[in-house]
């Protein structure tokens, strides 16, 4: 949650965030999140029955690679496999006109579906909550959960809508004109957060 | 991607490769859904503008649009202001002075739609002129054999029929040999038209010889009128010479597909039975029509700012 301690950053190079190590422990200790969460609030394995009831939907592109981190992580902690999926959310913003087209990416829900079931949405920065917004449009497409949180790697603040992450891996205050820039071993061959100067 | 899409000549393979993945990705996000509708271009419009008459693509157009949530207006020229004499020309701008973002034009005269986007901001799509090009059908058709076979390039497809007056054909040869399909043209020589040597194609005049080959079999209509005015003897002996029957389909291999643009002539270019086996794509084809023309709506409205 966003008032757990953050772990301590191994500054390796100016602007690095998060070091390939730190990201790892951040992802770990989401995933433990998670588990306290959603099994009960017992702690690790006591009520895993919880956990079956949940689904990690990531939002691409580096959402989806995180969630299924997050779950491996839940899996590995608790004995409890979890549900999987992505929510390709390009088709519901409302930035379209403004920034042009994109292509578009895949949406995969688990076979269970996403009925009466609790949703986590995962992405990897939380910024204006736009796409956020969008995803949550998207969902009501699918289906309908019993209930939808939030995790995401980085939360950056400025935000544009009333949204607010339930798992939150770094709280980065940042100026409008720094850029937050999150590398995954699955997309981009290595695990970093890094800032950057320059308008967005 | 560009603001309009008149010929499938004028598509890269980079562009007519994202109009299919981008189809494939919305009939993957719409698959098993109860709401088939995605809010993506809402508050914009999108006219048909049809000069003539075509139920299927303008039905097809214009549930495109509605999936993706967009304000339709379809014009009909019949009965409209048309009739009593005014230009395409003040029809487009008038159409546009009411805030359209979209022209999808049909029309009876090769090259009206490329007039149209001279005088219009929005984007143009043609859906049809004269007997020039038909991109969305040769997009949807190339769509069906990638989805059937899994791959475009190498594929070899036979068109048989009356490439003449088929703008349906003149867009799938250009689109197909771009996306590195090889394309076989099958007719009477006197429904080929004049210049097809140029063209990135074979031609034969015998079909038994080229079916055992073909990976994908494309059957053109015959239009009424032509059976009529003298470009073949009888319609009986074209049937004979061009037309595939149960018989003529047993020399496909295995997995080829029988593709027809629609609507078929059932008995006169393509036999009953022929139509409806299982190598038929002919109805999987009118589905894909939809998801295809929501692809090219998407990429050019999406990111038009106006």
């Amino acid at each position: 949650m966003a008032s757990s301690p953050e772990p301590a950053q191994s500054q390796s190079a100016p602007g690095v965030l998060l070091a390939p190590a730190d990201v790892a422990r951040v992802v770990d200790r989401m995933a433990h999140q998670l588990i306290e969460k959603c099994a009960g609030g017992g702690g690790v394995g006591e009520d895993a029955a919880g956990l079956a009831d949940l689904v990690l939907v990531g939002i691409p592109t580096r959402g989806a690679p995180l969630a299924r981190r997050l779950a491996a992580r839940v899996e590995a902690f608790s004995g409890t496999a979890v549900d999987v999926g992505t929510v390709d959310i390009t088709l519901y913003r409302d930035d379209l006109r403004l920034r042009g087209v994109r292509a578009l990416e895949d949406t995969v829900l688990p076979p269970a579906g996403i009925d009466g079931r609790l949703v986590v949405l995962v992405d990897d920065v939380l910024f204006s909550g736009r796409s956020v917004r969008a995803a949550l449009d998207a969902l009501r497409d699918l289906g309908r959960p019993r209930a939808v949180q939030l995790a995401v790697l980085v939360d950056r603040g400025h935000r544009e809508l009333p949204i607010r992450a339930d798992y939150v891996g770094k709280n980065v205050p940042t100026a409008r004109t720094q850029q937050v820039r999150v590398h995954l071993t699955e997309v981009d061959g290595t695990d970093e957060v890094l800032v950057t100067e320059g308008a967005a | 991607m560009k603001r309009h899409l008149l010929d499938a000549a004028d598509l890269d393979r980079a562009d007519a490769t994202l109009v299919l993945d981008t189809a494939a990705q919305i009939d993957q996000a719409l698959a098993g859904r109860e709401v088939k509708k995605l809010p993506t271009l809402r508050g914009r419009t999108v006219v048909n503008l049809f000069y003539e008459d075509s139920t299927r693509t303008r039905i097809s157009f214009e549930l495109a649009a509605k999936r993706l949530s967009a304000d339709v207006i379809n014009f009909s020229a019949k009965g409209s202001s048309v009739s009593k004499g005014e230009s395409l020309k003040d029809t487009a701008l008038t159409l546009e002075a009411m805030g359209s973002d979209a022209i999808v034009v049909r029309h009876g005269a090769s090259g009206a739609p490329h007039r149209l986007a001279h005088w219009v901001r929005g984007s143009v799509v043609n859906a049809g002129d004269g007997t020039h090009e038909h991109p969305t059908q040769a997009l949807l058709d190339a769509y069906t054999i990638r989805h059937r076979l899994g791959r475009l390039d190498g594929v070899r497809v036979v068109i048989v029929g009356d490439v003449l007056h088929s703008r349906v054909a003149r867009s799938n040869v250009w689109l197909l040999s771009t996306l590195g399909a090889q394309v076989t043209l099958v007719a009477p020589p006197t429904l080929l038209p004049v210049g097809v040597g140029s063209w990135p194609v074979e031609v034969s005049y015998d079909l038994d010889a080229v079916l055992p080959k073909a990976d994908a079999v494309m059957m053109l209509r015959v239009q009424a009128e032509r059976m009529n005015a003298s470009f073949f003897p009888s319609a009986r002996e074209y049937s004979r010479r061009y037309g595939l029957d149960a018989h003529r389909m047993a020399a496909l291999s295995d997995d080829a597909i029988v593709m027809h643009p629609g609507p078929m002539n059932r008995g006169m270019e393509i036999a009953a039975d022929v139509a409806d086996s299982v190598r038929s794509t002919i109805v999987e084809q009118v589905g894909n029509g939809v998801s295809v023309r929501m692809a090219v709506l998407y990429l050019l409205l999406g990111g038009a700012s106006s």
